[in-house]
């Protein structure tokens, strides 16, 4: 009987593929792919302000509203804090994943790697209220500060108005140290496996064709890396762009573009303009995708 | 200081050892000035790493090398007047031609103009003009194969190093490529270090050959010395094909206790009952094997009393169906005294 079903299907791929890709292609479309379209459909509804009521008719104010100067600063503050986040995480990454890469022993590669997912296997959350404590006026983090005597250095920080808090905790400074902290792994990774594709004898070339150690870096390294590092900036622009935990968490409580969807669609019932302002994210992060098609990320994944 | 008597190389004594691993054991060695040299040597024999040692991407562990009289031992590569050309071509990817072999002038400063002019007598040099703007995954294997080396060539270097460069072509455009690079070389006159584990490789372009064995140097000589006058067992083992005679087996042949070696197509096959010159040896046996190669055909002689002999004879008169009819007949082998050498066992 088994055998006579095994011969009914290896004769027939097409089915045996079918059977494989139905389920979560039919996952895909339904679930994922339905959900945001009925959030496509909803950003075009609009908030009755008198009754509060969702009226189902086809209008762009809601599109208009986030053009309104409140909801345009969060759109700029979460594209300028994801912008930050990215670049400081690229300059972190670098480093850490050419060492792994390109020169740690292959036992000691695999330490590395397990040290720098292994933050991935806990909670988020737990991560974040975590780092809460480290941040807070009282934490280990301002008690060490105090320690190096620089702790003048981070109220001058703090008392930016645009960047500042009473602490770290409470400013945006301490949200960017998170957020860089958190899609660190998400950065190193890409850039890693893009540096591991470069054969060593490449950088001999160079350094045989008369290239110092920096102009090796800069004509060689970089670029090849480069589709790497966009790969990863993929992950840590999208993640912060989309977060609303931890800008609840911490911070000074102005909103990023995660938490106005949150309050619109939960207390204040809004879920029109929720809507539409998820539609913000995609289209950034399609028009990014775009670009980073462009320049070879994909193939870095 | 520099005059034509000083070597290109020298290596005083160089060792390179890995942990426990010799890699390069006390080698001495100078190459001359405007010479194709080759290193040859089985795989893990420390030709490579000889290699790499001139060009700086391994420093010796004991010992000096020289360039032109400069101890290099200690410089790295970018401050070394040799380029590579690298077994696996390590052309830039995401540079096209003409920017991977302007790659050391740009680095150098020249200026864009005098740059590309000299790209193109480059690659008028390895006959590829026009394919400056092609990218290096849309050329075949052969055609990389010169860009690494115009590459390579277009700095002028004191002394090119070539890694095994024609590996991974395939025989016909390999023989072809070797013609071209002796020419190349005879015509820009710069001292070539060519590594190969390919004995006829290195037997057609060299004008001297270093033979390297388990990190040691055997022999260095010219293609004919090493062939003719293997100076150990080794050498006359892997150069060409030889049959090495000693023992027992020698005695009864020679009638001394030596070890010999004889080359396969020295010796003649005739029938039992030839009678041999005094100036030669002679041994009785039977054709064990035959194997028809076209150009010439192989016997395995299987002698009385013990121990096989390899016979070369090329088809001059003779065809496959001649040739096959040798099996396992009784044949008289002899060969001229003075074809065998004698060899340290």
């Amino acid at each position: 009987m088994v055998q006579r079903i095994s011969t009914y299907l290896y004769q027939r791929p097409r089915l045996v593929l079918g059977l494989l890709l139905g389920p979560p292609m039919l996952y895909m479309l339904v679930v994922y792919l339905g959900s945001l379209f009925n959030l496509l459909i909803y950003s075009f509804y609009y908030l009755e302000e008198f009754t509060g009521l969702i009226v189902k008719e086809f209008t762009l104010s809601t599109y208009a509203q986030i053009f309104e100067p409140a909801n345009r600063d969060i759109f700029v503050r979460t594209a300028g804090m994801a912008a930050a986040v990215t670049l400081a995480d690229a300059l972190i990454a670098f480093p850490l994943a050419y060492y792994t890469a390109k020169f740690a022993s292959p036992r000691l590669k695999t330490w590395l790697v397990i040290a720098i997912t292994i933050p991935l296997w806990s909670s988020y959350l737990v991560r974040i209220y975590a780092w809460k404590l480290i941040l807070a006026q009282e934490g280990i983090l301002s008690w060490f500060i105090n320690l190096l005597h620089l702790d003048g250095v981070l109220q001058w920080l703090l008392s930016f108005e645009s960047i500042g808090g009473s602490s770290l905790a409470l400013s945006p400074i301490g949200l960017f140290i998170v957020f860089v902290y958190i899609w660190l792994p998400y950065m190193i990774l890409p850039i890693q496996t893009s540096l591991e594709r470069v054969p060593k004898s490449l950088l001999e070339a160079s350094s045989d064709l008369g290239a110092r150690p920096l102009q090796t870096f800069r004509t060689v390294i970089l670029p090849l890396a480069f589709p790497g590092v966009v790969a990863g900036s993929i992950f840590t622009f999208s993640l912060t762009l989309g977060d609303f935990i931890a800008p609840i968490a911490l911070g000074n409580s102005k909103f990023f573009i995660g938490m106005a969807v949150y309050s619109y669609q939960g207390t204040a019932g809004n879920i029109p303009l929720a809507a539409a302002m998820t539609m913000g994210p995609i289209v950034i992060m399609i028009v990014y995708l775009l670009i980073a098609r462009r320049l070879g990320a994909f193939d870095a994944l | 200081m520099i005059n034509s008597s000083t070597p290109a190389i020298k290596f005083d004594k160089v060792s390179r050892h890995f942990g426990e691993v010799k890699a390069v054991d006390q080698a001495d060695l100078e190459i001359r000035d405007g010479e194709f040299f080759s290193m040859l040597g089985p795989s893990g024999s420390g030709k490579t790493t000889c290699l790499r040692m001139i060009a700086g991407f391994d420093r010796p562990t004991a010992g000096q090398i020289y360039l032109y009289g400069q101890d290099v031992s200690d410089l790295p590569p970018y401050e070394r007047d040799v380029n590579t050309v690298f077994q696996d071509y390590a052309l830039f990817p995401h540079m096209n031609v003409g920017d991977n072999i302007a790659y050391g002038l740009m680095i150098r400063k020249v200026p864009k103009h005098e740059r590309m002019k000299r790209v193109e007598e480059m690659l008028e040099l390895v006959k590829l003009p026009g394919y400056a703007g092609r990218k290096p995954s849309q050329l075949s294997g052969g055609q990389r194969q010169r860009v690494a080396l115009a590459r390579a060539l277009i700095n002028h270097p004191k002394v090119l190093l070539l890694d095994e460069p024609l590996g991974a072509l395939d025989l016909k455009l390999r023989q072809q490529m070797q013609v071209e690079l002796k020419s190349i070389q005879q015509r820009v006159g710069i001292t070539f270090i060519f590594v190969t584990h390919d004995q006829e490789e290195a037997l057609t372009m060299s004008d001297r050959i270093a033979l390297f064995n388990q990190g040691r140097i055997e022999q260095i000589g010219s293609p004919a010395e090493i062939y003719e006058h293997p100076a150990t067992s080794f050498v006359a083992g892997f150069v060409g094909t030889s049959n090495l005679v000693s023992g027992e087996v020698a005695k009864r042949i020679t009638g001394s206790d030596i070890t010999f070696s004889i080359r396969p197509e020295k010796i003649h096959l005739g029938g039992v009952n030839d009678q041999a010159s005094a100036d030669s040896y002679v041994a009785d046996g039977n054709v064990r094997d035959v194997v028809y190669l076209g150009l010439y055909t192989r016997y395995l002689v299987e002698l009385d009393g013990g121990g096989d002999l390899v016979v070369v004879e090329q088809n001059l008169k003779t065809t496959s169906m001649d040739v096959l009819k040798i099996k396992g007949q009784r044949v008289r082998l002899h060969w001229k005294k003075e074809h065998i050498r004698q060899v340290g066992s």
